[in-house]
């Protein structure tokens, strides 16, 4: 028989569960699997003042630009239906001490909580309200304002004042449609500076800014359409021009499950490319957990009777330990040995790309018990911190056998017994089901344990505020300035023949009004247009820095100045260039810096028979292309702008292959 | 029975839920001509219009649906909340001192209440340690309510029965005592009860919350643990108002109930001792006394009980111009004192002279405090303060305006005559006229400034 090795049993566990990366994976993957996902987005919305507050909204500062601190510890209290949340009882566990910095530019008295709620931003409302009815959402008849705990203390108050606007929605697709429970307006919440140990420091800068979230039904059945939707969503809220952009300003929680697994929310995606990969990666977790809790209840008929055992180990019990449980002895540390019973193969079973079981352990204790990482190390570990002789004698202590793991966890003698019980209680959570949870996301595509999901039972009226009726005539006035559907806008786009590869470009920019008003107003062809947009103006912006006055409206203009010089589109790209950096200088001073002259056609066209001498005298090429392209290079500069360059290549083609 | 099914409905929203027979806390999936909405009705506050319904969806938020969109709206299921603090069996330890927490309706712990929106109180001692569970740690409790009021309803008919039960608390040997209390006129009544409770073995504790207690931010449990410690074990037998020194969680400062104000309409650390410093600050660990002169805690029972109020007296807050007409008529209408708030250091126009004189004849005690909060009634500065000493005017010292209408309500309980009253109004009982005025007794920094800047950033206070 060949000896148990921890990497051989990872293999063989991913291997069992037929793990595939996110490139070989087909349909019939996540067919197999019930790969099933839904959506949280959210977008903060373009508004001057916070949404409580009369702070300014999108006003942030780096981490030590403070000019006060201030501590908070948060509490459970009960739901309105007389609930704790097990979110709740969880962050209560984990005693942390809160502290938030405050710069007086961007935060008030009410960021802190000591000032109540001031009436809600209605512009804000307004705009969150034109984004339900483009969700096709039921619109509630009133806004009842409630608070949702989160004891995390991303919020000081300990809860977040959200409020529903709409419910039962749809979007569209490119294959189908996807549904939407419900269209939220909130407040944001915190930036976390740092969390070790038991205090956590938050910053208040985007606290309180208006925010909406849109939560899809689970209708994504592979990671390629969950990404879709996503982007749909962000085209969607980008479509009123009322939304911010930029690093942060629009999130995704991405709720994924497998057949027979759990909701887990895997939280704050900043960009919606990782949505594939981070979705892919936690629904095979949840099918490689359901495989563990199948190898142990196959292992143990009673799990009401299995129970870990511990004991504290003290330095020298076990001779010299390797770092870092050395190290903990040396830091005061209590260092506690745990026998697993019948758990071997268990803490070295597959769960991500690179990650064990053990991880989940570990994880946790760092979050629930606040022990820094390493907090543990285990007998089964990939790279062993602790030599196979230095676990035999710890299994002695334990009377552990062969078939059984064991942990070493280290932490400060206080947070040992919450340690202690985070391990326990994940254990018999192998048993049952996939734990519901929250989890941070990572670029590679990983997650960790954040929190325990919370549920209903976090929510609780705002006796702070009064409900906000919805009258029709507000509705319907807002609904007769709606605009086109992002799946219209593709539709009409794909008539216009407008090259697909422009569109992720145009939607997220919200530059199709743009092409819609330049060719109405100035008759320019709608397809010209969006490849000016989708390829000239893309490359302008994602190589140079724009002037801070630059906007839409200079394009629009600039365009308008070109169909009433008679000018050809092409000069539209050399112009924009100049105009990005100085948006105020004259049109007429950059043709000047451009050197433009303005030349008929004929004018352009008097030298060709001249380039085509000399192109022949040098005989660079006795290919006809060639001599088109050489003579094109030559006379480009002086006909962008006069003439259609597609024009002038057929004229001069037709003029070379004459000579042929 | 209709008030139970159709809780806090009335009008066209009650019309709507009899018509189609939903009840409050019936499931319903209702048709509107804004689409279909499913959920749980709930109760409505009773200020609210008759036009919306509220109903619970199931992710857990609250919306509101016009009844006049309503088509249809049928009953699914029925499920009512029971929404209760869980109740554990406080436990009682012989080694710890007992103390004895009045309610009179303040926000310590509170709940839902779905009549007007807000929240009212609930306790027990059971419902207490199922909430804050640290206490058992401090201290036995035991609780009684001795009237459910908001603090802006307090009055002294409730100062002169908490006077009592105080007496007869001390009597049964409780350790300490502990007042909830909503924070409005806290400080109204720490005075109240700092006169009509003299000479004090234990302390006795008001404290109450700025945040209610249904918020994970609450200052509700803090300001317990720090009032079960100062009134279990800490060594001040006064009566002392117990809030949050700093808006952090931090530490919890111990105002004599003479000397403290409510100092802000929603800071934490709204409660302030003006004039001096606090008497001490409080910890789940620890008092630390600032002040060293205070009334010591004792083993006896000799405290003396004196609750008498009489209700007429008025204050009158001056302003420029202000008419005789004013003053003469709370003469006329019977009041027999009258306490000014003055500017500066204790000004009115001349305009009011024959007011007060006439005021003086018709034995009316008329006596002066400040605008300012901060600083002494100095009437010999100027020849108006003169004047109107003239015309009976007593200066009150640094006493503060609501102590002294309080002060001179219980003065006038005991005696009619404006002699004495004038004696007992000028005797300090605990400091609420104090000789001197220390140089940390008046605080009142500005922002903006570099220095005090640098200590914002540094301290969290």
């Amino acid at each position: 028989m060949k000896r148990f090795s921890p990497k051989r049993n990872y293999e063989s566990s991913r291997k069992l569960i037929a793990y595939v990366s996110l490139h070989e994976a087909t349909e019939e993957d996540y067919r197999r699997i019930g790969f099933k996902s839904g959506l949280e987005v959210h977008q903060q919305l373009a508004t001057e003042s916070k949404l409580f507050c009369r702070c300014p909204a999108g006003i942030y500062h780096e981490d030590n630009e403070y000019d006060a601190e201030v501590i908070r510890h948060m509490r459970p209290t009960l739901s309105e239906l007389g609930e704790y949340d097990g979110t709740a009882l969880m962050e209560f566990k984990t005693r942390k001490e809160i502290i938030y910095r405050i710069n007086n530019e961007n935060a008030c008295t009410y960021e802190v909580d000591d000032t109540p709620p001031f009436p809600l931003d209605r512009k804000a409302l307004d705009i969150a309200l034109e984004i339900s009815l483009l969700c096709k959402l039921n619109i509630v008849g009133e806004v009842h304002i409630t608070r949702k705990q989160y004891l995390d203390g991303s919020i000081p108050t300990g809860f977040q004042r959200s409020a529903i606007l709409g419910v039962e929605g749809e979007i569209e697709l490119s294959n189908k449609k996807v549904r939407i429970i419900q269209l939220s307006i909130e407040e944001d919440s915190c930036r976390e500076i740092s969390d070790i140990g038991h205090t956590r420091v938050y910053k208040t800068d985007r606290l309180g800014m208006p925010l909406i979230e849109t939560v899809t039904y689970p209708d994504m059945l592979t990671p390629w359409e969950l990404a879709e939707a996503a982007e749909y969503i962000r085209f969607l809220n980008r479509s009123t021009g009322k939304v911010r952009t930029g690093i942060g300003s629009g999130r995704e929680d991405v709720n994924v499950s497998c057949e027979g697994g759990s909701r887990v929310e895997v939280k704050g995606v900043a960009h919606n490319s990782w949505i594939p990969a981070l979705s892919h990666n936690e629904a095979f977790r949840q099918y490689a957990l359901l495989h563990i809790r199948d190898i142990l209840n196959e292992r143990i008929k009673d799990p009401s009777g299995w129970k870990m055992s511990s004991r504290e180990i003290s330095p020298g019990e076990t001779g010299l330990l390797s770092e870092p449980v050395k190290r903990a002895f040396d830091n005061n540390m209590s260092v506690y040995a745990l026998r697993l019973p019948l758990c071997k193969q268990i803490l070295s079973h597959f769960t991500q790309p690179g990650k064990i079981f053990a991880d989940e352990l570990s994880d946790r204790l760092k979050v629930i018990a606040c022990i820094e990482k390493p907090n543990m190390s285990h007998s089964e570990e990939l790279e062993p911190l602790i030599t196979k002789s230095q676990w035999k004698k710890i299994s002695s202590v334990l009377e552990a056998g062969d078939d059984d793991a064991m942990i070493l966890l280290w932490g400060p003698p206080e947070d040992i017994p919450t340690a202690l019980e985070t391990v326990e209680e994940r254990m018999q959570l192998a048993f049952k089901e996939v734990p519901n949870e929250t989890r941070k996301s990572f670029p590679d595509g990983t997650t960790m344990f954040e929190r325990v999901l919370p549920g209903k039972d976090r929510m609780y009226p705002d006796t702070d505020s009064a409900p906000i009726p919805l009258h029709d005539d507000q509705i319907e006035e807002i609904r007769s300035k709606l605009p086109e559907s992002v799946s219209d806008r593709i539709k009409k786009m794909k008539q216009w023949g407008i090259p697909e590869d422009t569109y992720r470009y145009i939607l997220s920019k919200n530059l199709y009004p743009l092409i819609v008003s330049i060719s109405e107003d100035f008759g320019f062809d709608p397809r010209d247009i969006g490849i000016f947009l989708g390829h000239r103006f893309k490359n302008i912006e994602g190589t140079m820095k724009a002037h801070k006055n630059f906007s839409y409206e200079i394009i629009h203009n600039l365009l308008g100045f070109i169909r009433a010089q008679d000018l050809r589109i092409e000069i539209a790209g050399p112009m924009l260039k100049v105009l990005y950096l100085h948006p105020k200088m004259r049109y007429e001073s950059i043709l000047t810096t451009l050197n433009f002259k303005k030349k008929e056609i004929d004018e352009i066209l008097a030298p060709i028979e001249f380039l085509y001498e000399k192109f022949k005298q040098e005989r660079i090429s006795e290919d006809s292309d060639c001599a088109v392209n050489w003579i094109m290079g030559q006379i480009r500069k002086q006909a962008t702008g006069n003439v259609s360059l597609g024009d002038l290549r057929k004229i001069v083609e037709k003029r070379i292959k004459a000579d042929d | 029975m209709t008030d139970q099914i159709f809780q806090g409905y009335r009008g066209r929203a009650l019309d709507t839920l009899k018509k189609y027979n939903v009840r409050v806390w019936g499931k319903a999936c209702i048709e509107t001509s804004r689409g279909v909405f499913r959920g749980t009705v709930l109760p409505r506050s009773e200020n609210d219009d008759d036009m919306h319904l509220v109903l619970k969806i199931e992710t857990g938020y609250n919306i509101g649906i016009n009844v006049s969109t309503i088509t249809s709206m049928k009953e699914t299921g029925y499920k009512k909340a029971n929404y209760k603090i869980p109740e554990k069996e406080f436990p009682y330890s012989d080694d710890k001192p007992t103390v004895k927490l009045f309610g009179t309706g303040g926000t310590i712990a509170s709940r839902l209440d779905y009549r007007t929106g807000a929240v009212i109180p609930a306790f027990s001692p059971g419902e207490l340690y199922g909430a804050v569970p640290e206490l058992a740690d401090i201290c036995n409790i035991n609780t009684e309510k001795l009237f459910a009021v908001f603090s802006e309803n307090m009055g002294p008919e409730q100062y002169i029965t908490l006077a009592k039960a105080i007496g007869r608390e001390i009597e049964n040997g409780a350790d300490g005592i502990i007042i909830g209390h909503g924070t409005d006129t806290l400080h109204h009544t720490a005075a109240a009860l700092s006169f009509m409770v003299q000479n004090l073995p234990i302390p006795v504790i008001l404290v109450g919350s700025q945040r209610s207690s249904d918020r994970p931010s609450s200052d509700a449990a803090l300001n317990l643990i720090h009032a079960s410690y100062a009134a279990g074990h800490g060594d001040i037998a006064e009566v002392m108002v117990c809030m949050f020194g700093p808006t952090s969680d931090d530490y919890g400062f111990l105002h004599r109930g003479t000397r403290v104000r409510k100092m802000h309409s929603s800071y934490r650390s709204t409660f302030r001792t003006i004039g001096d410093t606090p008497v001490a600050t409080v910890t789940r660990n620890g008092i630390k006394h600032i002040k060293k002169d205070f009334n010591p805690r004792r083993k006896d029972k000799k405290v003396k009980i004196m609750p008498y109020f009489n209700e007429e007296v008025s204050m009158m807050y001056y302003y420029p111009h202000m008419k005789p007409e004013i003053l003469d008529s709370l003469v006329d209408m019977g009041y027999k004192g009258i306490i000014i708030v003055g500017t500066g250091l204790g000004h009115l126009n001349r305009e009011l002279y024959p007011a007060l004189e006439r005021a003086r004849d018709k034995g009316v005690s008329v006596f002066m405090t400040l605008q300012t909060i901060w600083g002494y009634v100095h009437m010999m500065v100027y020849e108006t303060g003169r004047d109107m000493m003239a015309k009976g005017v007593v200066p009150l010292g640094n006493m503060l305006p609501e102590v002294a209408w309080v002060k001179l309500g219980w003065a006038l309980g005991q005696t009619g005559d404006p002699g004495k009253v004038k004696e007992i109004m000028l005797k300090p009982v605990n400091d609420e006229i104090t000789a001197r005025e220390p140089y940390n007794g008046y605080l009142v920094y500005q922002g903006g400034v570099k220095e005090v800047e640098e200590f914002i950033r540094q301290f969290r206070k």
